[in-house]
């Protein structure tokens, strides 16, 4: 940055960025603070009686983490939901990804219709993922198109309650998430092989590597900086799963709570039970277990800078 | 010799070519196929769904749009004006302010400029929802509850959409032009509204789009703040059809709402999707 004679204008560098850090400390660095403040407490509604706040030290979490009667830890167990449905639905969302990036960046293929591939394939990102969920229940109900469709075929005997069912409730979601972030991963992986210097593509075309040799010797190594970005960050929006699982089963996470993430947790104490105390220390986990994977993201990209 | 292995060159591209063209057009039919059958679900009338699966178009589009935007108990209309108002809002605010921040920290010099940008860089990852206990408790500490304020004033602080500008004013401004501006007696303010602004137009326009549909499918706070018929949002809305006894609901309609809670979107979409695809890469860490 160049030097002024006499003139400062530092004043104006503060005076620029000063709202957004009003508004970053008020909306949401407070609240974090008093979040953490909160999960020290006791503090909710037992029917008209408001109980708290009293402060009770590490109860809340020791609470979290206390088997029920039948010996399951909660927190838990939705932990491992919310990783179940998350990998169901990003391992293929990456593998394809990789794969569609790889098409579409061939210069050996030139694909044609590439816009028109990429505008439907990215559509579901945009939109609203409670709609797209609620469009699933319908179509997935007792009563819906897929169950006449089944029925009348001759495929299924009877009506298939998916919804109750775990596997297809667990791959219902999986596929909406799928089908919800594919296309964005697409766009992702292929500007990073585009960012990948093309000289290293036509020497390794010219030396007669195949295609194969060419994407697990040049392309994944190269690339993997900008994989492990998308992966985490991918990881770091799974945890936040929650409008398509609340919306297909109604809040429940039906079958038995099978279904049931972490954030529809938090939702749960917030909303149904006012439990302050409690929805704190859920979401203390919950920072802590996103900042361990974004501590992992600016390791993997500082080490990509460097490089 | 050479002329085998042209051949067999050619075949091999012929099947890779046959291959990728298969699993794009499947997977486009799989991304197509859910809003086909909405379409089409909401063309038909609730005894015509009842009665049975059909792959085409029926006549009633008219009718389900008109009884669902009467509906009773769930105002749509209402809904989407509601939803349009914050996100039309959020968008203006959040590109505004990320532009202005991004560019005090790009242009001036102070003491606390690197301590700000990696403090912004390092909160970019944090899930919004691990704030939310404390962020209702403000809310109903000052009584902001059933207010649009705590879902617009925040969206000032968008640390995502100020990476984006950041980058963006590095890659377009030259300082020259702001010393220019200086020269000739304008003010910082003015040197921003009136220069600085419109050359980040395309960086402002893709990330309205971006933080008007984030917000026109925000589900998880609105629905921690609104408990008011009149207030809720779209989603608020759709996830309360879920809740309500839908074997008693005139199907037909349901689809609708669906429809209809999704249509905005797609409009601007089609409109817009070669710009929008480009921005969804723009802000993405380059390796």
């Amino acid at each position: 940055m160049r030097k002024h004679k006499g003139v400062s204008y530092a004043k104006w560098g503060y005076i620029f960025i000063l709202p957004f850090f009003i508004v970053y400390i008020l909306f949401t660095l407070v609240p974090q603070l008093t979040t953490l403040y909160y999960s020290f407490f006791e503090n909710y509604r037992d029917g008209l009686k408001q109980i708290g706040p009293n402060y009770v030290g590490f109860a809340n979490f020791i609470k979290l983490f206390t088997p029920d009667k039948t010996g399951s830890i909660d927190i838990l167990k939705y932990f491992g939901n919310t990783i179940i449905l998350w990998v169901m639905g990003a391992v293929p969302q990456v593998v394809i990804a990789l794969l569609l990036a790889v098409f579409f960046t061939s210069y050996r293929l030139n694909l044609k219709g590439q816009q028109f591939f990429k505008t439907v394939i990215y559509m579901p990102n945009l939109i609203m993922a409670s709609a797209f969920s609620m469009l699933f229940f319908t179509l997935f109900s007792r009563v819906g198109p897929v169950n006449q469709l089944l029925v009348s075929s001759g495929m299924a005997d009877e009506v298939i309650d998916f919804l109750a069912i775990r596997v297809s409730v667990r791959s219902l979601i999986a596929l909406m998430n799928f089908l919800m972030w594919f296309g964005n991963t697409t766009i992702l992986l292929m500007a990073g092989i585009q960012g990948i210097d093309q000289c290293l593509f036509e020497a390794a075309d010219i030396d007669g590597a195949n295609s194969l040799q060419v994407f697990f010797k040049v392309t994944l190594p190269l690339l993997a900086p900008i994989l492990v970005y998308t992966i985490i960050t991918a990881m770091i929006g799974g945890l936040q799963m929650f409008d398509v699982p609340q919306v297909l089963t109604n809040g429940k996470g039906t079958p038995n709570r099978s279904s049931f993430t972490m954030v529809m947790y938090l939702n749960n104490y917030l909303q149904t039970s006012k439990n302050y105390g409690m929805a704190g220390a859920v979401s203390v986990v919950l920072f802590i277990i996103s900042a361990g994977l974004s501590a992992v993201v600016y390791r993997s990209l500082s080490k990509s800078y460097k490089n | 010799m050479k002329n085998k292995a042209n051949t067999k060159g050619r075949i091999m591209l012929f099947c890779a070519r046959f291959v990728a063209y298969f699993v794009l057009i499947f997977l486009s039919a799989l991304c197509l196929f859910s809003f086909y059958m909405l379409i089409i679900n909401a063309s038909r009338s609730n005894a015509e769904l009842q009665a049975g699966f059909a792959g085409w178009f029926s006549t009633h589009f008219i009718d389900n749009l008109t009884n669902a935007w009467n509906d009773a108990s769930i105002n749509i209309p209402r809904g989407m004006l509601n939803s349009f108002m914050i996100a039309a809002a959020c968008s203006i605010l959040t590109t505004y302010f990320s532009a202005l921040t991004a560019y005090g920290i790009h242009v001036y010099d102070f003491k606390l400029k690197k301590p700000a940008f990696y403090f912004i860089m390092a909160v970019m990852m944090i899930p919004p929802q691990v704030s939310a206990v404390g962020f209702v408790h403000l809310c109903n500490t000052l009584k902001l509850t059933n207010n649009y304020l705590p879902l617009i004033v925040p969206s000032i602080a968008a640390p995502v959409v100020f990476f984006y500008m950041k980058q963006y004013l590095e890659s377009v401004l030259p300082m020259e032009m702001v010393e220019a501006a200086r020269i000739d007696g304008s003010g910082e303010f003015r040197t921003f509204n009136q220069i600085v602004l419109p050359i980040m137009k395309p960086a402002i326009a893709v990330q309205m789009i971006f933080s008007f549909v984030g917000s026109w499918n925000n589900y998880f706070i609105p629905a921690l703040l609104l408990d008011k018929a009149e207030l809720k949002t779209v989603p608020i809305m759709i996830a309360q059809l879920r809740s309500a006894d839908y074997s008693k609901f005139d199907m037909g309609k349901v689809y609708m709402f669906i429809f209809l809670a999704i249509l905005p979107v797609i409009v601007v979409y089609i409109i817009l999707s070669r710009s929008i695809i480009r921005g969804a890469t723009a802000g993405a860490v380059k390796g």
